[in-house]
């Protein structure tokens, strides 16, 4: 038993290496003074740090991509809450054809999700890059948004809700004095999952550039496509930063349960 | 009192509408309604009903290629992310609370990591002059450098390090609910180890392993990312798409392509679920 299970631990230990090795050897590589990728550097600089800040593209699309996520954050709150709430406090004849629609952008492609966005709104409405990006990332935002705060109301006993409402308090009254105080650390957690996914989008941005337009995702593909220097490398390790905080602060707001449930 | 609840059933229809209207009005305008043209429109030829484009996809040996590629890449990777993910997380499951919590958060960190930063971290490590080739050429396992990068080998190894995380935090969930005293009863019964990891365990983990296979085998039949970065000129279903849709603007193969790759996700997920139906040991 002992035995099986130290050959089980060191399966194990190999199977983190394969996960984690990757970005750890973008991290040292990242490091590197000369122009090519070469793993170990021959000689560490900050060199490529410091050449994000030169590529116009990069810092333009950055701007882009935070913008979009956030007001399509807004937007998909807006939309999502409410949605949310009524999911999870009523009983209604349709619920699963409200929830199909809801979790939609999830099982559907993303990258047949964009193409017919592109097809039958960008184009035929001929609409501006900027807002077509908002409204695209409000759509795969909205579905985390919604099982996110699902699973906060799942939590939350609607019995105070009703005593509220017995006592003479309004419904929307307390919706934010009753309800939203208790779904507080979920929505947080909702916003940044969502700004995790919107930011880490390419599947619809892809199909949403213009001149000088485009997220940041999509910046880094098209100078990896075009230039083997270690800038790339150097920006995943600013966004593997950013991802280590989110991770956390998820974590803290609803445990590790959050990701591990289905 | 009926008059009271009567009209307490008419406001909660109001608030209903209120609630749900604006993101149901949204979702169809900007996903539901797209989706819908977009097929309707494959099955039209200058305005009467046909399905020739489909006939000429299937008919055409290039277009089926791309498709039994994604289709074997796809199952590959499911196959393989489920063989390795299985006793990782059976392992990872009966750690002891602190050092699962640290394992856990090991695999949902390059899970919440951009798919551009984990698809390009492997092309410094299989590319022709990368990690893999100068460590095998250095100790003399090899003597030519792997041809791995730009290949369907290339996507399958990008797609396992993408999906691996996502079935282990899925079976950790799983095997975190299976009952101790079950297992303890089975063995003081007098059942083997093997015995009860094969009758108990595996069981009881199929409802996760089918959810787990479901969202491997979709999202690397459907991944742009990863094929786009380490897949070079192999073409798997969603750079097609991409391809045709952008570069070639054909827009009708691109509907086609994009409707088939709807079709064979429903498929897939009909499937599983109907498995899963089937092997549910509580029925």
């Amino acid at each position: 038993m002992q035995e099986k299970h130290r050959g089980l631990a060191l399966f194990t230990i190999l199977v983190f290496i394969f996960l984690l090795g990757p970005l750890v050897i973008i991290s040292i590589t990242s490091f590197e003074s000369g122009s090519i990728l070469k793993f170990p550097p021959e000689e560490y600089s900050f060199r490529w740090y410091e050449n994000i800040f030169k590529v116009e593209m990069f810092l333009i699309t950055f701007k882009t991509s935070i913008i979009v996520s956030i007001a399509g954050n807004i937007l998909a709150l807006l939309l999502g809450v409410p949605a949310a709430y009524a999911l999870s406090r009523f009983h209604f004849a349709g619920k699963g054809i409200i929830n199909a629609i809801f979790v939609s952008p999830i099982l559907i492609p993303g990258i047949v999700l964009g193409f017919s966005f592109l097809r039958y709104i960008v184009v035929t409405y001929n609409l501006p890059i900027y807002l077509s990006l908002f409204i695209g990332h409000t759509v795969i935002m909205l579905p985390f948004i919604i099982r996110v705060i699902s699973s906060s109301l799942a939590n939350f006993d609607f019995s105070i809700e009703e005593a509220a409402l017995s006592l003479g308090a309004t419904r929307i009254g307390t919706f934010f004095s009753v309800v939203l105080p208790n779904i507080k650390s979920g929505i947080i957690a909702a916003v940044m999952i969502a700004f995790l996914e919107s930011f880490n989008n390419v599947d619809i941005s892809v199909y949403m550039t213009g001149p000088g337009v485009s997220t940041f995702p999509i910046q880094m593909l098209l100078y990896v496509e075009n230039y083997f220097d270690p800038t790339v490398a150097a920006i995943s390790v600013l966004l593997m930063f950013l991802t280590a905080i989110f991770m956390f602060a998820v974590e803290r707001l609803m445990g590790l349960s959050y990701f591990t449930k289905r | 009192m009926v008059t009271l609840r009567k009209g307490s059933d008419v406001l909660k229809k109001r608030y209903l509408y209120l609630l749900l209207l604006p993101g149901v009005l949204f979702l169809t305008i900007f996903l539901v309604i797209p989706i819908l043209s977009m097929i309707g429109t494959t099955f039209h030829d200058e305005g009467t009903f046909s399905l020739q484009g489909y006939i000429d996809f299937f008919k055409d040996k290039y277009f089926i290629d791309i498709l039994l590629t994604t289709l074997r890449v796809s199952l590959l990777t499911t196959f393989i992310c489920i063989l390795i993910g299985f006793p990782v997380s059976y392992y990872i499951a009966k750690l002891p609370s602190k050092r699962k919590a640290i394992l856990l958060l090991f695999t949902i960190f390059p899970l919440l990591t951009s798919p551009v930063v984990r698809s390009f971290s492997w092309m410094i490590i299989i590319g022709k002059n990368g990690v893999l080739n100068k460590t095998l050429l250095s100790l003399g396992l090899i003597q030519e450098p792997l041809n791995i990068l730009y290949t369907p080998n290339a996507i399958i190894i990008g797609l396992i390090h993408l999906f691996l995380p996502l079935i282990i935090v899925t079976l950790v969930g799983v095997m975190e609910n299976i009952d101790g005293d079950l297992l303890r009863a089975s063995e003081s019964l007098g059942a083997s180890k093997i015995a009860t990891f094969m009758k108990i365990i595996v069981p009881l983990c199929v409802p996760g392993l089918v959810i787990g296979s479901i969202l491997v085998f979709v999202g690397s039949f459907t991944a742009y990312t990863t094929p786009a970065l380490l897949g070079g000129k192999q073409r798997v279903i969603s750079t097609f798409l991409y391809q045709n849709a952008i570069t070639l603007n054909d827009w009708k193969l691109a509907s086609i392509v994009a409707t088939i790759m709807i079709v064979i996700t429903f498929i897939i997920i009909s499937i599983m679920n109907g498995v899963a139906k089937k092997l549910n040991p509580k029925g």
